[in-house]
C-alpha cells in the first residue's frame, strides 16, 4: 500500500466514524472514494512529447432523508484538519438541499451486508525510468502513444455498516506505430507487473505486423463483405452497449438497441453469448450502493437477451430484480464467450473479404433497429483466397447488430483477448473486456 | 491565491529554466429530472494545483489535489525529476517563448449569479418542463436537466505572469422520447447544445414552454413520418447542427497537435499537411471560419489560455482558404504555422494542449427564405442525434433528430431518420448558401474529448443557417 493511500484509508475511516455520529435518525448516507497517483508520460515519433504525475482523491458524500437524495463530490488531501472541514461543510449544505428538494419515491436508502477488502500490490517502472526504459526499444519508429501508471483507489461505506476498499497498481502502455505513409499497428501492454520481456515481445508482434502494412493501400468500393473482426474491434462494438443497450432503464424508456430483443422480434446467433464477469478481480463488484454484482452473469445466453443490468432504483421503478448494476447500468467487467474457429484458421475461413484490426468512433446510427456505424482503424487488410493481399482504405460501415451478431455471424475464434480499459477522463480507469474475434458475412461499407 | 502561489514559487529551490504554477477550483451542480422526478441532485468541488517545470527543454508537470505549500513543492519536486529525466527525449526543445509574460483577468458576463436559484426552485422548473413535453401516452420518456459551473483559476510564473479568470457557466437541456410498438423517435432542445457562460438570467427564457410543447409534439409527429429518402440532393441544415459539422469537420482537422501526430494514438491524425496552411481551398468562397474567445457569452470565451497566451479572434479561414490553425504557441514554435491561443486543460490535473475554444461560422447575406424558396429540391435537417468521423477527420457519417423535405422552393413534410454522409473537402465547396446574421445561432458543449491523458474540455460553435449542393442523404432502418 502507498503512504498516500494509507493516508487516506485513514482519513476515510475518521469520516466515516464522524458521519455515523453526525447522522439524524432519519438520514442515511453513503461515502464513496476514488483515487489515484498516476505518472503519465506522452510519446510521438519515439520522443516524449508530455511528462509529468498526478495525486488526486475525490469523496462523494450521498444524503438521504424523507425520499430525497443529494450528493456532493469534494477533494480529500490526506490533511485531516483540511478535509475534516471540507467534509462538514458539505454535510451541512447537503441538508439544506436535500430538505428543499422534491421526493423522489424511487429513492434507494443502501440495505446490504457487504464488506470486502482488495489490496493488488504491483511492480511498475520508477516516474523517471519510463522514457528510457520504453524509447530504447523503439528507436528508429515512428511510435506514439502514451504511459500510465501507478496507484488507483475505490472504497464505499455506508450508514449501515457496509465498507468496501478496493486498491491496485497498474500500468497501461498504449501505442501506435506508424509506416512513412501512416498506416499503422496498435499495441497494448497492460498488468500491474511491468515486464521488459514481454514488452519486447509485444513490440516484436507489432513490427512484423508493420511489415505487412508495407504495401500501398488498396482502395475498397462500398458494398458488403465478408469480413473478420479482430477482438479490439469487437471490444468497440461491446463498449457501445453500455450506452443504450444492456440497461433496463434504457429498456424501459425506449433509448435501448436491445428493445427488439427484450420483445422478442430479434434474436442474435445461438453462437454469441455475453457476461459480466467479475472473477478476473480487475474491477470491483460493488456498485454505488455498495452491493455486490453476481460474479458472474449472463447478458446474452446463445443469442437471446436473459438479463439486463438492474441497479436498485430501476428495480424499483420497474419492479424487477436488482443485479448489482451500478448507477447507469452500464457493463463493467464484459466477456464474450469464445467459439471455436481456430486463430491459425482466421484467413482460410475468410477466404475473401476483410480483416479489421480495430474500429474507430462508433455511434448508434439508428438505435432502436441496432445500426451501428464506424470506421476502421489501423491494420486492415484485404484477403483474398485465405491471404493477405493489401492494407486497405479506412473504410465507414453502417451495420445493424441484428445483422452481424444474428444471421450474419459464421464464427467465433476459440480464444479471447483481454482489451484493457485504457481510458483515462477524469481517472485512470480499471478492468477491460475478454473477447474473442468474429467472423461475419455480409457487413455493410458505405463510404 | 495569487500571493500564496507567488510565496511557493518563491521558496522553490530548483534549478529550473521557467516554472509556472496554475490553480484552478470548480464548483458545479447538475440537477436531472426525468418523467417530472429527480433523477440526480449533485454538487462538486474540485480544486488543485498543476506546477509546470521546464529542464532542458523538456517541461515537466506536477498536479496535486491541494493548494497547500508543502503539497505544492513536492508537486515542483516531482515535475522538475521528470523534467530532467525525459529531457534527452525530448520531441522539441522548448523555451519560456512558449510560456510568455502575461498580466491579466477575465469574468464571464452574468447578472443572476449561480447560487441565485434554490435546488428546490431549479427541481420545479424542470419538473414543469417534463410535463408540458409529455403532450401525448406516446411520449415514453421526457427528461430536463440543469448543470452549472463556476470555475476560477489563477496562474503565476517564474518569468512574472500574473492571471486571474472567473467563468460562470450554465448549461440546460430537455427532450422526450416517442414511441409506438417498434417505432421509436426522440426530440431535444436543438441536440442538448444550449451551454453559455453566464447566470440564470438564460433560463428560463419567454419562449421556453411553447419550446417544450413543440418539441414533445415533435417527437410524437416523427412517429408517423416518412422515412428520409435515400438521395443525392440539396442539404440545408440548421444551427445547432452546424454546430457538430464546424466541430468535426473543421475544428479537429485544423488541430496542429494532430498534424504533428501527437494525437494519433488516440483522437487521430488529420487529412490537412502542414503546407496546406495559406493554400488550401478548404471550402467555398462563402466559407470564413473564426477562432473567437472573445465573444460574449459563448460558452468558450476566455482572456488568456492555459499557457498565458491572451485571446484575440483571428480568421482560420477565409474566403474559403486555410489561413491559420488551430496550435498554441508550443505547436507554432513546432510547426512554424500561425496559430492562436488555444492551449488548454481541462482543469488542474491534465497539462494544456490544443483545443477548439469557440470556433464560428461567420454569417453571409441570404435570409433563411431565401435559402429555402431557392432550392428546388433537397432536405432541410435539424439537432444532432449521431455523430461518427474517421481518425483523419475526412469521411464522416452524421444523423439528426428532425428533417422537412423541401420541395419546389417549400417545406413540406416531416422526414425521420434523417442522415447524411461525406467527406470534408468536398462537403464544404459544397457550400452554396449562407444565412444571415437573423439565421446566425451560437451553442456549446463541455464534451470535447481529446489527448493522452484524456480530457473533457467546452468548446462553443456559431453558425447561420446553411445550405450544400448535391449531399448524399439517407433514413434509418436495419
Amino acid at each position: 500500500m502507498s503512504q498516500t493511500f494509507e493516508i487516506l484509508e485513514s482519513t476515510f475511516d475518521r469520516l466515516l466514524k464522524n458521519f455515523q455520529s453526525e447522522r439524524q435518525p432519519n438520514e442515511h448516507f453513503t461515502l464513496t472514494l476514488t483515487g489515484e497517483t498516476s505518472q503519465f508520460v506522452r510519446f510521438n515519433h519515439a520522443k516524449v512529447r508530455q511528462i509529468g504525475s498526478v495525486t488526486d482523491c475525490q469523496a462523494e458524500l450521498t444524503l438521504m432523508a424523507n425520499q430525497r437524495t443529494a450528493s456532493f463530490s469534494f477533494p480529500l488531501c490526506g490533511d485531516w484538519e483540511t478535509d475534516w472541514q471540507a467534509a462538514k461543510s458539505v454535510l451541512q449544505e447537503l441538508r439544506q438541499d436535500v430538505a428543499d428538494l422534491p421526493i423522489d419515491p424511487y429513492s434507494v436508502l443502501p440495505s446490504g451486508t457487504e464488506s470486502s477488502r482488495e489490496v493488488h500490490v504491483g511492480r511498475l517502472l520508477p516516474p523517471d525510468q519510463v522514457a528510457s526504459m520504453v524509447l530504447p526499444e523503439v528507436a528508429g519508429l515512428d511510435f506514439a502513444g502514451i504511459y500510465g501508471g501507478g496507484g488507483l483507489l475505490r472504497a464505499y461505506a455506508d450508514s449501515v455498516g457496509q465498507t468496501h476498499w478496493f486498491e491496485t497498481e497498474s500500468f497501461a502502455l498504449d501505442y501506435s506505430i506508424f509506416t512513412a505513409d501512416n498506416q499503422a499497428v496498435k499495441g497494448v501492454v497492460a498488468g500491474s507487473q511491468w515486464d521488459k520481456a514481454a514488452y519486447v515481445a509485444k513490440l516484436a508482434n507489432s513490427k512484423r505486423q508493420l511489415e505487412r502494412l508495407a504495401d500501398a493501400p488498396k482502395p475498397i468500393p462500398k458494398g458488403q463483405y465478408r469480413t473478420y473482426l479482430a477482438p479490439q474491434a469487437i471490444a468497440e462494438i461491446i463498449a457501445m452497449f453500455s450506452w443504450g443497450a444492456v440497461g433496463e432503464a434504457a429498456i424501459q424508456q425506449g433509448e435501448s438497441a436491445f428493445g427488439m430483443l427484450r420483445r422478442g422480434e430479434k434474436y442474435l446467433s445461438p453462437a454469441f453469448t455475453l457476461n459480466e464477469n467479475f472473477s478476473h478481480g480487475l474491477v470491483p463488484r460493488f456498485n454505488n450502493l455498495g452491493e455486490m454484482a453476481p460474479v458472474e452473469m449472463a447478458i446474452i445466453d446463445a443469442g437471446k437477451l436473459v438479463n439486463s443490468l438492474v441497479n436498485s432504483r430501476t428495480a424499483k421503478e420497474y419492479n424487477k430484480v436488482a443485479n448489482g448494476a451500478n448507477g447507469s447500468e452500464s457493463l463493467r467487467s464484459p466477456e464474450v464467450c469464445p467459439g471455436t474457429l481456430a486463430t491459425a484458421d482466421i484467413l482460410k475461413a475468410l477466404d475473401t473479404g476483410l480483416y479489421l484490426s480495430n474500429l474507430h468512433y462508433l455511434n448508434w446510427s439508428d438505435r432502436p433497429t441496432g445500426r451501428i456505424t464506424g470506421m476502421t482503424r489501423y491494420a486492415c487488410f484485404w484477403v483474398e483466397d485465405g491471404a493477405i493481399v493489401a492494407p486497405i482504405e479506412n473504410l465507414r460501415f453502417d451495420e445493424s447488430l441484428y445483422h452481424f451478431l444474428g444471421e450474419n455471424l459464421i464464427a467465433l475464434t476459440n480464444e479471447q483477448e483481454f482489451i484493457p480499459d485504457i481510458s483515462t477522463y477524469s481517472s485512470r480507469k480499471t478492468g477491460g473486456i475478454w473477447v474473442p474475434g468474429l467472423l461475419v458475412e455480409d457487413f455493410t461499407y458505405t463510404l | 491565491m495569487i500571493a500564496e502561489l507567488q510565496h511557493v514559487l518563491s521558496t522553490l529551490d530548483l534549478p529550473a529554466d521557467w516554472v509556472g504554477l496554475r490553480a484552478v477550483k470548480e464548483t458545479a451542480s447538475c440537477r436531472n429530472v426525468r418523467d417530472g422526478l429527480p433523477q440526480g441532485n449533485c454538487k462538486q468541488l474540485s480544486y488543485g494545483t498543476m506546477v509546470e517545470v521546464l529542464v532542458n527543454g523538456q517541461i515537466g508537470y506536477g498536479a496535486v489535489n491541494s493548494f497547500q505549500p508543502e503539497h505544492l513543492r513536492l508537486a515542483a519536486k516531482a515535475a522538475y525529476r521528470q523534467a530532467l529525466a525525459a529531457s534527452q527525449w525530448a520531441i522539441y526543445p522548448m523555451t519560456p517563448v512558449t510560456r510568455p509574460k502575461v498580466v491579466g483577468n477575465y469574468t464571464s458576463p452574468f447578472l443572476k449569479p449561480l447560487e441565485a436559484i434554490a435546488p428546490g426552485e431549479i427541481n420545479e422548473l424542470l419538473i414543469r418542463l417534463c410535463q408540458t413535453l409529455k403532450v401525448s401516452d406516446k411520449i415514453v420518456q421526457t427528461n430536463a436537466s440543469a448543470n452549472t459551473q463556476e470555475v476560477e483559476s489563477w496562474y503565476i510564473s517564474s518569468n512574472g505572469s500574473e492571471v486571474y479568470q472567473k467563468f460562470l457557466l450554465l448549461g440546460t437541456s430537455y427532450g422526450a422520447i416517442a414511441q409506438d410498438g417498434p417505432d421509436v423517435q426522440q426530440r431535444s432542445n436543438n441536440g442538448n447544445g444550449h451551454y453559455y457562460q453566464g447566470g440564470w438570467e438564460l433560463f428560463p427564457d419567454a419562449a421556453l414552454w411553447d419550446r417544450a410543447r413543440q418539441i414533445g409534439e415533435q417527437a410524437v409527429e416523427l412517429l408517423t413520418a416518412e422515412e428520409c429518402p435515400t438521395a443525392t440532393t440539396t442539404l440545408v441544415l440548421a444551427p445547432d447542427q452546424m454546430m457538430l459539422q464546424i466541430h468535426e469537420s473543421v475544428g479537429h482537422p485544423l488541430e496542429l497537435d494532430r498534424i504533428l501526430g501527437d494525437e494519433r494514438n488516440y483522437a487521430g491524425g488529420s487529412f490537412v499537411k502542414p503546407s496546406d496552411f495559406g493554400t488550401l481551398a478548404y471550402g467555398s468562397a462563402l466559407m470564413n471560419i473564426t477562432f473567437n474567445p472573445t465573444v460574449p457569452g459563448e460558452f468558450a470565451s476566455y482572456g488568456f489560455d492555459d499557457t498565458g497566451a491572451p485571446a484575440t479572434k483571428e480568421y482560420l479561414i477565409k474566403d474559403g482558404v486555410l489561413r491559420r490553425g488551430l496550435g498554441g504557441l508550443e505547436s507554432q514554435a513546432r510547426t512554424g504555422v500561425a496559430g492562436v491561443s488555444c492551449a488548454r486543460a481541462s482543469s488542474w490535473n491534465r497539462p494544456p494542449i490544443d483545443r477548439m475554444a469557440n470556433l464560428n461560422l461567420e454569417a453571409g447575406s441570404d435570409s433563411v427564405a431565401e435559402i429555402i424558396r431557392d432550392t428546388e429540391h433537397g432536405v432541410y435537417m435539424e439537432a444532432n442525434r449521431s455523430w461518427s468521423i474517421d481518425d483523419q477527420r475526412y469521411k464522416f457519417q452524421f444523423g439528426c433528430e428532425y428533417a422537412r423535405l423541401i420541395e419546389n422552393g417549400q417545406l413540406t413534410k416531416s422526414l425521420r431518420n434523417p442522415n447524411y454522409r461525406g467527406t470534408t473537402p468536398e462537403f464544404w465547396r459544397s457550400l452554396v448558401r449562407i444565412g444571415d446574421d437573423n439565421s446566425w445561432e451560437m451553442y456549446g458543449t463541455p464534451y470535447c474529448g481529446k489527448g493522452e491523458p484524456n480530457q473533457s474540455i467546452r468548446v462553443g460553435h456559431g453558425s447561420p443557417v446553411c445550405a450544400f449542393a448535391n449531399m448524399e442523404v439517407f433514413g434509418g432502418g436495419a
